[in-house]
């Protein structure tokens, strides 16, 4: 398992830094002695089962609930202290299954929302717009679908052009459009330096999009780094395809025969061969003396699923 | 503590109120009922038509103070819970706004919405009856809507204590209920139950200071003792000492009663 602080040391200034914290209700530890650096400018993943400690987690960054232990800043100012509502007008937060107010339009929920955060009424209609519903603008909210009021509800994260973003599980109930569209969304919010903390069970969906992440089981953070620096660390096997014809399967068999590879199994049309990783490139070459005998090959990557299970097991 | 966000919180209350019609259809109640009393109040006597204003005000305290504890319970007691249980109190939380400020925000909001019906139903009949009214006439009803509107924000202020100790909505329509129940049916017999049954040995001496452990008994004494009319009528004159009846004192007793559960409220939802 990695060395979680070696990681983080490896950063500059932390926009956010947890340190040691700890939350118990009574005998269940919800978290328990989390240290996390979350740096400017990173769009960061936090995953983990349900009942993890994830929302715990963010709520915490968030102050919304005061941890039993341990310290967590955002911008250098502690979550429990005085001068905290300064930090709340430079942060974003869209909660999970987001629960906005049926009897306003959402136009309406916006302009509500930039007055709590002293941002300007003016950004309300572009903000509408970015998120796609700048047509619903005028419609009671009770009258959305459930991908509407995601969207609605990131509008609203987006007022007052905050410098942090929380994004709890901010996909549920999109469409893939919109799903892509939102990333799209996150990745500008990256170049203009926005950092951006988010949760997500899609674990696919997020493994190419966060910089860094972090695996989350049972109020501790098992492992922390990029996606690839998780799965060398896990040092979980690649697979190949190598496609050929039935009657070269044995051909293959003989050609990695001198190599340490892990299974080898024969499919209908191609055989799966299952490496570690410093083997790779040896049976790329060995494969290549099959000469036009192979005619396709593909190796798969473990996804983050793969090293999620891998470290949450 | 930052006006602005008590401000904000306050107005869509206020306005989610006005939008959905509450406050037209509790002055619709309040006028309603206040010309009824105004014109039949008297039917029983073997008479119609508005008779004295003192005696309409009498008939007026009895009903208010059924029904305005129990609309002001009803308006505030899901003002926090109902945040929490929908779902939306953590987003509101995590704006730069302090527990203190959205409480008092929503508090401003429900109470100025319930001020609003209440001055405007009761306000509507104190036109239509105005040409029947003298100038001392008129003083008096205006004190019986300012106590009113006090009882209201004293019984909200209730129900906004409640919503914060109340872990869901069914319970704290529940407290709401046995709320209403103690303070505006219980309470008096409880007294007057201990009165009776000490043959007037327990409580005489502290019975009046007791009474003003209920608002709805601080709203009741308000009334009756501003009235020439009906004091005697009452007779409560015999256990209740002048000095305590000043409408000033009872009116700083409101806004204890108005102020003491939003403290504790504050601090609750503080933990």
């Amino acid at each position: 398992m990695a060395d979680i602080s070696t990681m983080q040391t490896e950063t500059g200034a932390a926009v956010i830094a947890a340190h040691g914290v700890h939350k118990h209700y009574g005998p269940i530890h919800a978290v328990d002695g989390v240290d996390l650096d979350i740096r400017a400018g990173e769009l960061f993943g936090l995953i983990g089962h349900n009942g993890a400690g994830k929302s715990t987690m963010f709520k915490m960054m968030l102050g919304l609930i005061p941890a039993t232990a341990g310290e967590i800043r955002i911008d250098g100012a502690q979550v429990s202290g005085g001068n905290f509502r300064a930090v709340r007008r430079t942060i974003g937060y869209l909660p999970e299954n987001v629960v906005l107010y049926d009897n306003l339009t959402g136009l309406e929920t916006l302009h509500f929302f930039s007055r709590l955060k002293g941002a300007s009424p003016a950004e309300c209609a572009p903000a509408l717009e970015r998120v796609g519903l700048a047509h619903a603008a005028k419609r009671r909210v009770r009258e959305y679908s459930k991908g509407m009021r995601q969207r609605l509800g990131f509008a609203q994260a987006l007022l007052g052009k905050p410098r942090i973003l929380f994004l709890d599980e901010p996909t549920t109930g999109l469409d893939p459009e919109a799903i892509r569209s939102f990333y799209a969304i996150l990745r500008q919010l990256r170049s203009e330096g926005v950092t951006m903390v988010i949760t997500s069970h899609i674990l696919a969906e997020i493994q190419e999009r966060v910089d860094r992440l972090a695996i989350m089981t049972a109020g501790k953070i098992q492992a922390c780094g990029t996606v690839q620096a998780l799965r060398e660390q896990m040092d979980l096997p690649l697979w190949f395809t190598v496609r050929v014809a039935r009657e070269d399967f044995e051909a293959v068999r003989t050609a990695l025969g001198h190599l340490p590879v892990g299974a080898i199994e024969a499919h209908d049309d191609h055989v799966a061969v299952q490496c570690r990783r410093e083997v790779k490139m040896a049976v790329i070459e060995a494969l290549a003396t099959l000469g036009g005998r192979v005619r396709d090959l593909t190796v798969r990557e473990p996804s983050l699923e793969d090293v999620f299970f891998g470290f949450s097991d | 503590m930052e006006i602005t966000q008590i401000a904000t919180i306050a107005g869509k209350e206020f306005w989610d109120r006005i939008r959905n019609r509450w406050v037209l259809a509790v002055a619709l109640v309040f006028t309603a009922f206040a010309l009824v009393i105004a014109y039949f109040g008297a039917a029983q006597q073997g008479a119609v038509g508005f008779k004295s204003i003192d005696v309409t005000i009498a008939s007026l305290v009895s009903l208010v103070i059924y029904l305005i504890p129990l609309i002001a319970l009803i308006l505030g007691f899901d003002a926090i819970v109902g945040e929490r249980e929908r779902g939306s109190l953590d987003l509101l939380l995590s704006m730069p706004i302090t527990r203190l400020e959205l409480l008092l925000g929503k508090y401003f909001g429900l109470a100025g919405a319930l001020t609003f019906s209440t001055v405007a139903g009761f306000g509507l009949v104190a036109i239509v009856l105005s040409s029947q009214l003298d100038i001392n006439a008129l003083f008096h009803y205006f004190g019986f809507m300012l106590s009113s509107v006090l009882l209201g924000c004293a019984f909200l202020s209730l129900a906004v204590m409640l919503s914060v100790f109340a872990s869901d909505r069914t319970r704290a329509s529940g407290l709401a209920i046995a709320m209403w129940f103690f303070f505006v049916l219980v309470f008096d017999l409880l007294l007057l139950g201990a009165l009776v049954a000490t043959g007037g040995q327990w409580g005489g001496e502290i019975f009046p200071y007791l009474l003003l452990a209920n608002p709805a008994d601080v709203f009741r004494i308000l009334n009756i003792f501003s009235l020439d009319d009906v004091r005697t009528l009452y007779g409560l004159t015999t256990v209740f000492p002048p000095a305590l009846a000043n409408p000033w004192l009872l009116g700083l007793v409101m806004f204890a009663w108005i102020a003491a559960p939003l403290g504790i409220a504050t601090w609750r939802f503080r933990q």
